[in-house]
């Protein structure tokens, strides 16, 4: 048995890799063999470090040296030095930009890891299925504390210190949510997971639930004690099946072990949970279609006031608290609110989960502190672009959202500076799109999305955006004019001044947004019926080079409509009226004469 | 399974849950991360070959399922615990890279290439 005493790790991360990490690891191969420690030193290529800035990054265990920017001829040095004798390359350390020191142990050196995992603090870590495990790492250890040291008072201003608002995208602070469900008095009042996650390509509340499902069963019965509910319900999609079965898992296993039900660790104090299926439906992460949705009637939103806090669930006070945020809760408790608003900016408190999707190298779960920047986010943790494609923007809040460009790289992520750049922050989905992306299509594509989900009870929602979607299907047409601009944004005001809820009030954001930022995109697409990145099929033109055309008639022949015509070792030509653009004629053709313009 | 009656019983559960996990310190942790997605990208096949394989080679390990984490471009993920050893991330784990683990990794403490090096802060690391 080889028993190797020293590994010695090579980022094998894009990043890493473009600058030459490959060539690292050979050289240090061969300087290994060259000194013969081959049964002594192993190297070794890994995934992603997330510290692509200062990569190509080499780090060596047992001890946790972490090396940054290592150049291939470092690998004598590294070899000669640490391996053999056991001394750290100073020159190569990371230097700490607060302190200037130079830091040898990656354990102490946690800056370089940009996450901090709250909310999904065990997900990955524990057996989901096994309320033991979640147990042993503190679990219900806040209930417990709530419910035999804090009143629903002190408890509700702990959260309200912590400075925690909701996860799901509007961002209203909890305390005060459950504050004013707990000052309305009323026999019944329930408390409400909002598990409708629905945005394109979000995932967090899923994964939350699927990995932790017990700490939103905990925080509800934290929430329910607060408000004076003895009744939960959690409404999730059907699409949903795993997460509903280790929710249900969990809601068993808590009540066998008597952490739901009568009499709670003896307080006196009563819960129970059930659940409630959404059948997919967007508009029901609203929280009053929801509550409509829960009682058996259409997923209609209300006008609010009366709030769920007055009039909710049956008409009785109701707390509507996003997967996310109940995540978190457990957390503030057990380490106490200074410790939780000691994280993120100012108005802007903890970590945010974000499904981050698209075109980036490390498509992922991730949790950071708020206030941290796109950059970081997606250059580092995220390993920058696919295929070292030139970053565009990133659309996030989903289809209420909008899109975050180069000029926002640097802008912290918090609430209020995502509006300010007129996006959202949303449930968290983050979409990352690169040069290759077309804006108008990226607009047209949650457009289509919001029509399709439009309750349509509310005529500027139902029928504004259908308008909208037509003005944007018609310049990606190659058919618009320099008006339909400003008609876009004039509608576009308007939906968001007239709509009855959220949705309707934030689905023009795409449009605006990405007219905001890439108005020269959609003028391409007007003026000079052309779509720059390649994306609208209506604007491509598909041509014969004649210089590279020998006449061999293989594209005519592939050409299902006939639009290719020229006889035998002639120059062929393409009738762009027939043409449908299905590329056949370019697959086929062996001497690259055709092309699209 | 009894009742946890009062806060004192749910910290003895929470002491003892602990106690029993320091002790098979030398057993072999396997973890494979198991949310949808996932399973999608065959995680289950990925378990139960490793489930299979360990029996045949009379490996003693204790092999459990846990949520997503957070990789999810390396799918399938696997954790291993050695007995005394940092818990190490493999990605990209299908059967051929997780018999490669068993062989290397697991019998001789070899590491392999596609290790996915842990990026975030648990909660108790934060100041």
């Amino acid at each position: 048995m080889s028993e190797y005493k020293i590994h010695l790790l090579v980022c094998g991360g894009a990043g890493c890799k473009a600058s030459e990490s490959n060539t690292i690891a050979e050289n240090l191969n061969r300087e290994i063999s060259k000194q013969g420690l081959d049964d002594y030193a192993q190297v070794v290529m890994t995934g992603c470090f997330g510290f692509c800035e200062k990569g190509p990054v080499v780090k060596i265990i047992p001890d946790n040296t972490f090396y940054v920017q290592v150049k291939p001829e470092d690998a004598a040095t590294i070899v000669e030095e640490h391996v053999l004798k056991g001394r750290k390359v100073e020159r190569l350390l990371f230097t700490d930009p607060e302190t200037h020191k130079k830091i040898s142990d990656s354990k102490g050196m946690n800056i370089y890891k940009k996450q901090v995992r709250i909310a999904l603090r065990n997900c990955g870590i524990i057996n989901p299925e096994n309320i033991d495990e979640y147990i042993a790492r503190d679990g219900y250890e806040a209930l417990g504390t709530v419910l035999t040291t804090k009143t629903p008072e002190e408890t509700i201003q702990m959260l309200k210190d912590s400075g925690l608002r909701g996860r799901g995208g509007g961002g209203f602070p909890t305390g005060l949510k459950l504050e004013l469900a707990f000052k309305n008095e009323s026999d019944e009042k329930y408390v409400v997971c909002n598990a409708d996650e629905g945005d394109p390509g979000a995932f967090m509340d899923r994964s939350i639930l699927e990995g932790d499902p017990n700490s939103v069963v905990e925080a509800m019965t934290i929430c329910a004690y607060c408000i004076g509910a003895n009744k939960g319900l959690v409404y999730i999609r059907a699409e949903y099946p795993l997460a509903i079965e280790r929710l249900k898992t969990a809601i068993d296993q808590a009540r066998k072990y008597g952490l739901l039900g009568n009499n709670i660790l003896n307080s006196g104090f009563k819960f129970d949970i059930d659940l409630r299926y959404g059948a997919g439906a967007f508009v029901c992460g609203e929280e009053t279609a929801l509550i409509h949705s829960m009682e058996g009637n259409r997923g209609e939103p209300t006008l609010k006031p009366p709030f769920p806090a007055q009039s909710g669930y049956l008409g009785k006070p109701t707390t509507v608290n996003n997967v996310e945020t109940l995540a978190n809760i457990p957390v503030i408790i057990n380490k106490g609110p200074q410790w939780f608003s000691n994280i993120g900016t100012e108005k802007s408190k903890g970590t945010k989960v974000f499904a981050l999707t698209g075109k980036i190298n490390n498509v992922g779960l991730i949790e950071v502190p708020m206030g941290i920047t796109l950059r970081e986010v997606i250059f580092e943790i995220g390993g920058g672009i696919k295929n070292n494609k030139k970053f565009k923007a990133v659309q996030t809040g989903g289809p209420s959202g909008g899109c975050l460009t180069e000029k926002h790289l640097d802008t912290p992520i918090d609430y209020d500076n995502l509006i300010a750049a007129g996006s959202m922050m949303g449930s968290g989905g983050m979409v990352v799109m690169d040069e290759d992306d077309c804006m108008v299509d990226v607009a047209k594509f949650f457009l289509d999305f919001t029509v399709d989900e439009s309750c349509g009870k509310c005529a500027p929602c139902r029928i504004g955006n259908k308008r909208l979607y037509e003005l944007l299907d018609k310049i990606t047409k190659g058919n618009g004019t320099r008006q339909d601009i400003d008609r876009l944004i004039n509608l576009g005001n308007v939906i968001k001044d007239t709509a009855l809820c959220g949705l309707g009030q934030s689905s023009p954001n795409p449009v605006l947004s990405t007219i905001a930022n890439f108005r020269d995109e959609y003028i391409a697409h007007i003026d000079d019926k052309r779509c720059p990145a390649g994306v609208c099929k209506a604007l491509m033109k598909y041509e014969i080079i004649a210089e590279n055309c020998v006449g061999c008639t293989a594209c005519a022949r592939a050409c299902p409509v006939g639009a290719i015509t020229g006889e035998r070792k002639e120059v062929h030509t393409i009738n762009p009226e027939l043409c449908i653009k299905c590329g056949a004629c370019m697959e086929r053709c062996k001497f690259n004469a055709v092309v699209i313009n | 399974m009894g009742k946890i009656k009062t806060l004192n019983d749910l910290h003895k559960t929470r002491d003892k849950l602990n106690d029993k996990s320091k002790h098979p310190g030398d057993l072999i942790q396997i973890k494979v991360a198991m949310a949808t997605c996932c399973i999608a990208s065959g995680s289950k096949e990925t378990m139960n070959y490793i489930v299979d394989e360990l029996e045949k080679r009379n490996i003693e390990a204790i092999v459990t399922q846990t949520g997503c984490m957070g990789y999810c471009y390396a799918e399938p993920t696997v954790e291993v615990t050695l007995p005394g050893k940092e818990p190490v991330v493999f990605g990209y784990v299908d059967a051929k890279k997780a018999d490669e683990i068993i062989e290397r990794y697991i019998k001789n403490g070899e590491l392999i290439e596609g290790i996915i090096p842990v990026n975030y802060q648990n909660i108790d690391e934060t100041k």
